[in-house]
Parts: C-alpha cells; sequence; structure tokens
C-alpha cells in the first residue's frame, strides 16, 4: 500500500466515522443522565429521510440540516415522554423508536417521491460542500505534510469540522460546567439530585434533547454530506455501532473520538479491500464489519478493562415510594 | 391496596393501548393520502376471505409464534432478549446442515432432525450472551443486538463462501433433497383437485409452533424450572434466598429462548424457501418482542398476537401489492404497538388503576 492509497483510506475513515461520533456524542448525553438509548439508528434514519427530502425540494442543505435535526427531536420526545414521564421501560421504547423510523421513512418517501422509499438525488447545492483549508496548495509541495493535510486534514465539510469540535466541547461540558456536574450526578444517583433541589425531570429531557440535536446532525450528513441523498434503512446499523463505541470508550467523550475513528477505519477498510491476506491468511469482508460488534462484545464481557454503565441508567426515577 | 382487577390488567389495558396503535396507524395512513377504511378491507380481503390468505397469514404466524415464545421465556426471567433475528438466522444454519448432509429418507424424520439441529444452533447463539450477562454482568440487551449483526456477517460468510454451490451467483445455499420437503397445508387439506391453500407457503411446521405453545405453558407454569424462571424474575435477590442460582436460571432461560427462536427457521427455511437464503427472517425476531408484550407472555396471548401480526403481515403484502402503500406501513404499525404496549404501557394504566381505585372507594362506602 503506498503512500496515498493510505491517505485515501484514513480520509474515508474520516467520512465514515464522522456520523459514527456524532451519535456516539449523542447517546453519551442521554447515557450519562441515565436514560438507555438503543434508539440512535432509528433518530439518526429519521433525521437522513427529513435531511434528503428537504435540501432536495428547497435546494438547500442547511433548510435539509434544520429538518434533521426536528425529526430526530420528535423521536427523542416520544423517548422521553415514554421514559421519563410515563416510567416505561427504555429498551423497548427504543425498539418502537428504531421500528417506527424504518417504516415511516420509507412511507413518506414513497407517498412524496413515489421512487421506492428514496429521495431524490441531491445536486451539488443540496450537498454539504467541501471547504479547502488555507494553504492546501501552497504546502503541497512540502513531503509527507503537504499531501497528508491536502488530502487527509482539508477537504471535508463544514460539519466533519463541527463534530471534531464537539469532542473537547463535551468534555468541558461534562467536566467544566455545573450543568454537566448535575447531568453525570443523575445518571448515577437521581435522588442526590432532587435533594439538592433540581429538577430530575427536566435534566433528563435536556439530555434526550441534546441526544436528539447530535442524532439529527449525524443522519443529515449521512444523507447530504457522505451520500446524495436518502435510501431505505441507509444508516445500516451505524446506530448500534456507535451504541457499541459508546461503550469502548466507557462513555468519555475523548475515548468515544478515538473508538469512533477506529470503526470508521474498519469500515472504509471493508469498503476498500473485499479480503485482506495477513500472512497467508484471508480475512473474510465479512469479519471486517463484525469486527467492531465482536469488539464491543469484547470489551463489555470486561477481559479488556471493564465498562461499567451509569449506575442509574434504565431506571426510571420516582420521587416518593 | 386494592389495584386493578384481574380482567382489567389482562384484557382491558392491552385492548385499550392496541385500539390507541390501531388509531394512530389510522392517522398514518390518512396522512400519506389513503383511506384506513379502504385498506382494512382489502387487507381482511387479501388475508382472511381467500384460503390461500390464510396460507400466508398462518405461515407467518408460525414464525411469530415462534419468536414470540421467545421472547417471552426470557421476559419471564426478566431478561429482555433482542436477539431472536440472530438466533434464527443461526438456527436456519443448523436446519441447513441436517438437510444438505443427512440423507433423510422421509419427510418427518427431516423436521425432527432439523427442528433438534435449529433449537441447538439458536440455543448455542444465546449462551454467550446469557453467559456473559450471568458471569461477567455484561448487558445482555447490548450484546444480543451485537450478537444479531454477528450472525448477519456469519451468515453472509458462510452463504457466499462455503455453501454456495459452484456458479450460483446468488448467495444461497443448495436446494435441499426432495425427501425433506415438508407437507404444506395444500397437500394436506385440500380435497383431490381443489385449489384450496394453493400455492402458500403454511406447512406442517405451524402445528409444531402450537406444540411450543403447550410445551411454554407447561414448562412455565407447571414445572419446578419454570417457578424457578418467575421467581428470578419476580425478584432476584428473593430468588436468591430461595436458593435459586441467578447464573443457571440465566443461562437455561436464554439457552430455551434461543432454541425457540431458533426453531423458527424449520418453517422458514425448511418449509418454505427449501434452501438457506440470506433473509429468510425479515425481521420476525423483532415483532416478536410485539407479539410477547401484546400476548403479556402467555401462551394463549401469543398464540393470538401472532395471528394478529401474521394478518397484518400477509394484509401488508396485498396492500403493497394493489395499492401505493409500501409494506412498511406493517412495521409502523409493529412500531406502534410496542410502543403503546410496551413503553407507553403506564400512560393507560395509571389513568384506568385511578379510575378503579375511585370506583372501589365509592362501592365501599
Amino acid at each position: 500500500m503506498d503512500f496515498l492509497t493510505l491517505l485515501q483510506v484514513l480520509d474515508s475513515s474520516v467520512r465514515l466515522a464522522i456520523p459514527l461520533l456524532l451519535a456516539c456524542l449523542a447517546g453519551l448525553y442521554s447515557e450519562r443522565a441515565g436514560i438507555f438509548d438503543i434508539g440512535l439508528e432509528g433518530k439518526m434514519l429519521a433525521a437522513a429521510f427529513a435531511a434528503g427530502a428537504f435540501a432536495a425540494v428547497s435546494g438547500s442543505v442547511w433548510v435539509g440540516l434544520l429538518a434533521g435535526i426536528g425529526a430526530s427531536m420528535i423521536l427523542s420526545a416520544i423517548h422521553g415522554i415514554a421514559s421519563i414521564t410515563f416510567r416505561g421501560n427504555q429498551l423497548i421504547s427504543g425498539v418502537a423508536i428504531n421500528m417506527l423510523a424504518a417504516g415511516m421513512t420509507v412511507l413518506i418517501a414513497q407517498d412524496w417521491f413515489g421512487q421506492g422509499g428514496r429521495t431524490p438525488s441531491l445536486l451539488t447545492e443540496g450537498r454539504m460542500s467541501p471547504i479547502t483549508l488555507p494553504f492546501a496548495e501552497m504546502f503541497q509541495s512540502i513531503p509527507l505534510f503537504g499531501p497528508t493535510y491536502k488530502e487527509l486534514i482539508s477537504g471535508h465539510s463544514l460539519i466533519v469540522y463541527v463534530a471534531f469540535a464537539f469532542v473537547p466541547l463535551t468534555w468541558w461540558v461534562l467536566y467544566r460546567t455545573r450543568f454537566g456536574l448535575r447531568l453525570r450526578a443523575v445518571g448515577e444517583n437521581p435522588a442526590s439530585v432532587d435533594t439538592a433541589g433540581v429538577s430530575v425531570i427536566r435534566l433528563r429531557y435536556t439530555a434526550v434533547m441534546i441526544c436528539g440535536v447530535l442524532c439529527g446532525v449525524a443522519g443529515a450528513y449521512l444523507a447530504t454530506g457522505l451520500q446524495a441523498g436518502f435510501i431505505k434503512d441507509m444508516t445500516a446499523g451505524r446506530g448500534f455501532i456507535a451504541l457499541a463505541a459508546l461503550i469502548f470508550a466507557k462513555w468519555r467523550p475523548w475515548y468515544a473520538l478515538w473508538a469512533c475513528l477506529l470503526f470508521g477505519l474498519l469500515q472504509a477498510l471493508a469498503v476498500r479491500f473485499q479480503s485482506i491476506e495477513i500472512g497467508g491468511v484471508v480475512i473474510p469482508v465479512q469479519l471486517m464489519e463484525a469486527l467492531p460488534f465482536i469488539l464491543t462484545v469484547v470489551i463489555l464481557a470486561g477481559f479488556v478493562g471493564r465498562a461499567i454503565p451509569p449506575r442509574a441508567g434504565g431506571e426510571p426515577y420516582v420521587k416518593e415510594r | 391496596m386494592g389495584k386493578m382487577p384481574l380482567w382489567a390488567d389482562a384484557i382491558l389495558v392491552p385492548l385499550i393501548s392496541l385500539l390507541l396503535a390501531a388509531f394512530f396507524s389510522a392517522l398514518v395512513i390518512l396522512g400519506i393520502g389513503e383511506s384506513p377504511v379502504e385498506a382494512f378491507t382489502l387487507m381482511v380481503d387479501g388475508a382472511l376471505k381467500r384460503s390461500a390468505g390464510w396460507g400466508y397469514t398462518l405461515y407467518y404466524t408460525t414464525n411469530f409464534i415462534f419468536t414470540g415464545l421467545a421472547v417471552a421465556v426470557a421476559f419471564h426471567a426478566r431478561l429482555f432478549n433482542i436477539g431472536g433475528e440472530g438466533q434464527a438466522m443461526i438456527g436456519g444454519v443448523g436446519v441447513a446442515l441436517v438437510c444438505l448432509y443427512i440423507p433423510w429418507p422421509h419427510w418427518s424424520l427431516a423436521i425432527v432432525g432439523a427442528s433438534i439441529a435449529a433449537a441447538l444452533f439458536g440455543a448455542a447463539w444465546a449462551f454467550i450472551p446469557a453467559y456473559l450477562q450471568a458471569k461477567r454482568g455484561s448487558h445482555i440487551v447490548i450484546t444480543t443486538i451485537m450478537f444479531n449483526y454477528i450472525a448477519f456477517s456469519v451468515l453472509g460468510y458462510l452463504l457466499v463462501e462455503v455453501l454456495r454451490p459452484t456458479g450460483q451467483m446468488d448467495p444461497a445455499s443448495a436446494s435441499f433433497p426432495e425427501a425433506t420437503h415438508l407437507p404444506n397445508f395444500h397437500e394436506m387439506f385440500a380435497p383431490e383437485g381443489s385449489r384450496m391453500f394453493r400455492g402458500a407457503p403454511a406447512n406442517v411446521t405451524f402445528f409444531l409452533s402450537l406444540l411450543a405453545c403447550v410445551f411454554v405453558w407447561v414448562l412455565i407454569w407447571k414445572t419446578r424450572l419454570g417457578y424457578d424462571i418467575r421467581s428470578f424474575g419476580f425478584s432476584e435477590t428473593a430468588a436468591k434466598y430461595a436458593g435459586i442460582s441467578p447464573v443457571r436460571i440465566t443461562v437455561i432461560a436464554m439457552l430455551i429462548s434461543g432454541a425457540l427462536a431458533g426453531m423458527m427457521s424449520v418453517n422458514t427455511t425448511l418449509g418454505e424457501s427449501e434452501r438457506l437464503i440470506l433473509n429468510s427472517t425479515e425481521g420476525a425476531g423483532f415483532v416478536g418482542i410485539a407479539v410477547a408484550l401484546m400476548g403479556r407472555n402467555h401462551p394463549i396471548g401469543i398464540l393470538m398476537a401472532a395471528l394478529l401480526f401474521g394478518f397484518l403481515a400477509q394484509g401488508g403484502a396485498e396492500l403493497a401489492l394493489w395499492t401505493d402503500i409500501p409494506r412498511e406501513l406493517i412495521v409502523v404499525i409493529q412500531a406502534l404497538v410496542i410502543l403503546f404496549t410496551g413503553a407507553l404501557d403506564n400512560m393507560v394504566r395509571m389513568p384506568l388503576e385511578k379510575l378503579f381505585l375511585t370506583l372501589g372507594r365509592k362501592e365501599n362506602a
């Protein structure tokens, strides 16, 4: 593999890691507040559809982005009502949201566009345009750094840089602000937060809605950045890979970044090479696809450092008994 | 603490939830510019008014009974087995291996062999998540989701690289030998020369699924193991004090659950496609969650819920055939049923409990 191929693989790893990273951070807010969310997949899918549809109709990628965020937040609100207000089972609610999104997107897409459950292909103005960072051309003559800067660091769409910026931002919010402290506390011991006079319900709703916004951005990037339009089931398990990354990262922002980049690299390798030969042994592409899931099971099993979820995760909070 | 009479809990609550789901489904149909009444009539026509329609409805029902029972057995131990899909896929691998490599003289032996293989393979696929939950405390929901994806990759690999006959393009195994053909309803029930059930995939496996219902009922309510499973699900601490081993119950309940999910593939792989294909489960593992929730984890409830979802699956296929409504409408209806009977259960239950409480007070006064 020469240097340029390596750069291209890394470049596509970054692109593929972005939806994972956004969804992973989305899950981080929700789960740190004690609300399990296996509906990341569905929210991303709904957002991808809304973004694809509205970008196609309006011709503006930003309208698409807003629509995507809106669609995802509606599903988040349903999850919040079910799991916070009515103290329902958060896992069952997540399953319902995933199925709802899988069905509704195709149903509405067929009704609006009649193209068999997809949205019209987006032209340039409906898609997120790549940004060329300054000096990309100037540096090109510098060996190693030049091409790396031009191919790998420059030339992504705005969302990619925003997603990366969200990692330190999330870290700062979580560990350096009052809101973050309360958020973490409500996921570990909601009674203590309640005793301090802070509303558990409001905190959890806030977390779930932040999760909705981030999933919305992730889905919009999928439909308008990574690809040109929505196709049926286009998330293809990314929500669950993001969930895997979240566990892999043990619910911490910086580790989430590394986990998502790793899983993005696995996806990029699986896309580029149908099978890889290492030392005479052929690794089938299916193993590459399954690797994020296998790694997560191994991590969950506690063989490589134990992953302990927020203590109050999945438990509805009852004020009085 | 007088709460609700038993009948209200077992029938009224699910019924109201179902009505809510139906109401919102009707809104969705209206929203895409179709008439709910017409859609419903078309579904009834296609699924229940012709014998072939019944043949499809009962075929889907068979799948949903197996996956519904699978989810229910795990639910009784308060375990959420979301991995029925993967367990059914791997169960299908078991069916295929047994049917391709053992020369069965007659279908009656083949179905026994295939059932055992499907149950063993499905159980084996459920064993790892169960063991990890019991011994290492990894959350069973997450691991079973991961195992669904891993199962899909395993199945894809086996079909593309191992089981696919040379020269064939689509990822599928070779067809099973003629002797393993299971009698379908047309062969079993149609009088000579009649068109009854013709072309429909319902087959003898339907009766196997009814047997499974009886088996689960006896297991959960009439055996010591079932008692252990229920006590463990009711209160883990109490079960521990009673000398019930959490590890043992978790593993056994998941093994039974996985075996039931795996046995669904007897219907799809041996009964219908008669070879192993990539997408034979068609999401039935997830429908099982809706079926178990609606059926209140009781075999009779599950049987009825599976019939309802079988009707929806076939009716939805008919809709897709004759109108512009895509088959995904059924997925939406399933999602709404899961949402209202599962996640939003308290939304119906809380006001009802209050109502019964006030009614009870009035009677006492």
